[in-house]
Order: structure tokens, then C-alpha cells, then sequence
């Protein structure tokens, strides 16, 4: 369905701009992907999310809607043109499991990734990466309750708690290369290991999550621009 | 309304915020319910068994299946009990009070307690200029008597926080941190809905939670000498 008036301003590094664009995939949705920069913020940007100034917004006519899983719930409900691509279960309850966990990847899994990726000194490191390993074991049951012995959290199709974890693969692969320890442990996620690969083939993720050694280059530049935040002394 | 074969229960403390919310909603939706009064600091079995993952209050159980986290409960509720909406129907509403409800849990709650909260000069300084940033945008996105409007919503709901407990903590510490000086909309926004009629009926008792809140900072105070 071609629509003109659909826009996401959003960064390729960006796991929440890949919910979005991954979303916008499912519903088979046009849309003008307008990359932003960052650095700095541009004026579209600015006045679209001037609560939080952050990336993705989706830009829908003269609507703007912010936070990438409020997006793809906005995006889940109105077009919900059949079942075969709705987002979110259609039961309350499920539902409701569905908001819980992407609530908890979006607090513990997130927080434990990046904390760990950009520590300042190994011990901290240590503290979260830990951290993410009880994240990913308490994922790992999830997964094989919700998954009932199918490919997704969703069970036979993509859904929301697949998209909400998805998005990351990328940044997890740039933490395997930082660290030498593959993503998921075989041993611990085997589930969230063939997870992943039935994830990143799904058609409408395809292309998207962003190249891993482009991703390394990026979170390189990143960890050099905290160190040096953090070490110059206060203005 | 609830049937014979349905069983609703909420897991909570009196003088839970987070409680509170979901207790304004089954009012608001005149759902008959149980209440388990759980005790924070020797958890029962069944909060453990339903909440294992935070083993924190509110948990809402429904027929025998649990949910955890007040907001992801409230949207439940709205979906199952039809009457009295407290989400709006259309899509981009909706994400907007979505987006608010996010907003206060993210940006005011947290920062608003720790200006309290905090023995640090310095850190209290940074997390009252927090507060004070936050509820500044919210007093300029808040355009009618309610945030739902002329009625009651999710987002309302969700600020009960900010009507109910900042007044009561900000005393204990002698801080100015909502006032109608600073937030007049806020302010006239709190007085209304404390005073709506299904709320007043589920605000907690003021003076026992005010001396447990007190009892907190003293003990902070006496730690930090």
C-alpha cells in the first residue's frame, strides 16, 4: 500500500529505527526514510520529538509519533489489514505478556548490552555482561514458552517481542567481536541461537539490522567519544 | 461488572503508587475484585510464584493469570472491561497517552523521589533541576481540566503520583518541588482530580504513609552522620 505521507527519521545504527522500519516491512508500508545525523540534531528532528530529541519518529501526515514501541503499536493498529501481519497478539492477556517483555528487553536487556559495551574499566564490564547473561537465560525460557516449539516469541509469526529483542542482533555481534564470546552461548541459549538466524531471514527484516563491521567502525567512534567525554574535565 | 465465573485479584500495598493506579481503574470500570495486602518486606509465596522476575506490587491476576507492571496492567483492564474507557480509541491518541504515561514513569517519578531521597547536596540539586525540567513539560502539554479532557484517562491515572505522593514526600523535606506558584495548570489539574469521586475513595490514608516516608528520611539522615 503506497503512502505518500509516511516518513521515519531514523539512523541505520539504530536498533529502534530497525523496529520501525521492521514494522513498516510487515505491513508491506511505502515510506521515505529520512537518515539523521546526529550530530547535529536537525530541525525536523528537534521539532518533531522535542520532549526527547532522540530517534526514530514516525512522521504520519501531520501526526508524529515517538519511542519505538509506541511506534509499532501505532503502526500494529492502524493498519491492521489481516492477521497474517498483525504485530501483537490479538488475544488481552497475550497482549499484555507481549507489552511486559518488551518493557523488560527495553530496561534490563538494553541497559546490561550497552552499560557493558561502553564501560570505562574491565570490572564494570564484567558486572554487566554478567548482568546480560541472567537477561538472556530468563529470555531463553521465555522464548520456549511463548515460541510453543515454532520459530518466533510470537509463535508461527513474527511479533512484537521478536521485533522489540530482533533489532539488536547487530549490536550483539559487535559485542562478540569486542569480547571474543559468541552472542549466544550454545550451551545456555540454544533456542535464542537458532532464534536469531530464523529472525534474520525473515523477509521483512532482511536488509535492515545493519552490517556488522560497519556497526564495529561506528561503536569504535562511539566508545572513543565517551572515553574522551569522560575523562575531559568539567567545563 | 464481573460474573460468578470470573476471579479478579490485585496484589498490593497500601501506599503503593503503582497500586493505586490500578485500584482507580477497576473503580473507574466498576469491577468487583479481591485485595491481597502484601507485605514488602516478607513476601508472600503467591507474589513470588506470580511476580518472580521484580517480586514487586501491583500484580493483577485474572482468572488465575497474572500480569505485572501497572501500566501494561491498566491497558489489560481497558481491553477487557469495556465501559469507562481509559484509553482513547483512535490510534494516535492512544500513542499519546502511551507516550505521556512513559514520560511520567521515565522522567518524574524516579527523579522526584531522589530529590527527596538524597543526603548528597549536590546530587539532590541535579535530580530537583530533573523533576522541576520534567513537570515543566508536562504542565505545558496538560491543554484541558484532564488530560483525558473532561474526563478521567490513562494519563490522569498514571499522574496520580505526581498529585498525591510528591506533595506528601516534598514536606518531609521541606523542598517546594510542585507548587501552584511553579505549575498552576498542574497544580489546578491535581486539586480536580484528587478530588474526583472515584479517586478520593482510593487515595491511602494520608498521616500513616507520611510518618513511613518520614521514617525513611530520618533513617537516611542518621545513616549519612
Amino acid at each position: 500500500m503506497a503512502t505518500s505521507d509516511l516518513k521515519l527519521l531514523g539512523g541505520w545504527f539504530s536498533p529502534f529505527a530497525c523496529r520501525v522500519q521492521i514494522a513498516l516491512s510487515i505491513k508491506g508500508l511505502d515510506y521515505e526514510n529520512i537518515e539523521e545525523n546526529l550530530n547535529p540534531k536537525s530541525d525536523l528532528l528537534l521539532q518533531s520529538n522535542p520532549t526527547y530529541k532522540k530517534i526514530p519518529v514516525l512522521i504520519h501526515g501531520d501526526k508524529t509519533i515517538c519511542e519505538s514501541a509506541i511506534i509499532v503499536q501505532y503502526i500494529d493498529e492502524v493498519w491492521k489489514n489481516n492477521a497474517t501481519s498483525s504485530i501483537l497478539p490479538s488475544n488481552a492477556y497475550d497482549k499484555a505478556i507481549a507489552r511486559f517483555w518488551v518493557s523488560y528487553i527495553d530496561d534490563k536487556f538494553f541497559n546490561s548490552l550497552r552499560n557493558g559495551l561502553f564501560a570505562q574499566d574491565d570490572e564494570s564490564k564484567k558486572k554487566y555482561f554478567d548482568e546480560l547473561e541472567e537477561v538472556l537465560l530468563k529470555l531463553e525460557e521465555v522464548f520456549n514458552k511463548l515460541s510453543e516449539g515454532k520459530g518466533f516469541f510470537g509463535g508461527e509469526k513474527i511479533g512484537f517481542i521478536d521485533i522489540a529483542l530482533g533489532c539488536y542482533l547487530s549490536w550483539l555481534k559487535v559485542k562478540e567481536k569486542f569480547t571474543g564470546t559468541k552472542m549466544f552461548d550454545e550451551a545456555k541459549n540454544p533456542g535464542l541461537v537458532i532464534w536469531a538466524e530464523t529472525f534474520s531471514a525473515h523477509p521483512s527484516v532482511k536488509g535492515i539490522l545493519p552490517e556488522t563491521d560497519k556497526l564495529v567502525e561506528f561503536a569504535i567512534a562511539m566508545a572513543q567519544r565517551l572515553a574522551a567525554a569522560a575523562a575531559a574535565p568539567p567545563k | 461488572m464481573t460474573t460468578n465465573q470470573e476471579e479478579v485479584k490485585l496484589l498490593g500495598a497500601t501506599g503503593s503508587p503503582f497500586v493505586c493506579r490500578v485500584q482507580i481503574a477497576l473503580k473507574l470500570k466498576e469491577i468487583e475484585y479481591k485485595f491481597v495486602e502484601e507485605n514488602l518486606v516478607n513476601k508472600s509465596e503467591l507474589l513470588l510464584k506470580y511476580n518472580p522476575i521484580y517480586k514487586k506490587v501491583p500484580v493483577f491476576v485474572h482468572n488465575d493469570k497474572p500480569i505485572i507492571e501497572s501500566l501494561v496492567i491498566l491497558e489489560y483492564i481497558d481491553e477487557i472491561w469495556k465501559q469507562n474507557p481509559i484509553l482513547p480509541s483512535d490510534p494516535y491518541q492512544r500513542s499519546l497517552a502511551r507516550f505521556w504515561s512513559k514520560f511520567i514513569d521515565d522522567k518524574i517519578v524516579l527523579a522526584s523521589s531522589k530529590s527527596v531521597f538524597t543526603i548528597d547536596e549536590k546530587e539532590r540539586e541535579k535530580h530537583i533541576e530533573e523533576s522541576t525540567e520534567a513537570l515543566q513539560i508536562l504542565e505545558n502539554e496538560l491543554k484541558g481540566k484532564f488530560f483525558g479532557g473532561e474526563e478521567i484517562n490513562f494519563v490522569d491515572i498514571a499522574a496520580v503520583f505526581i498529585a498525591f505522593w510528591i506533595p506528601l514526600v516534598q514536606d518531609i523535606a521541606d523542598l517546594q518541588l510542585f507548587t501552584d506558584e511553579k505549575f498552576p495548570k498542574l497544580y489546578n489539574w491535581s486539586q480536580e482530580f484528587l478530588n474526583h469521586p472515584v479517586v478520593k475513595q482510593n487515595l491511602p490514608p494520608r498521616d500513616p504513609l507520611f510518618a513511613f516516608f518520614k521514617a525513611r528520611y530520618d533513617g537516611l539522615l542518621a545513616a549519612s552522620k
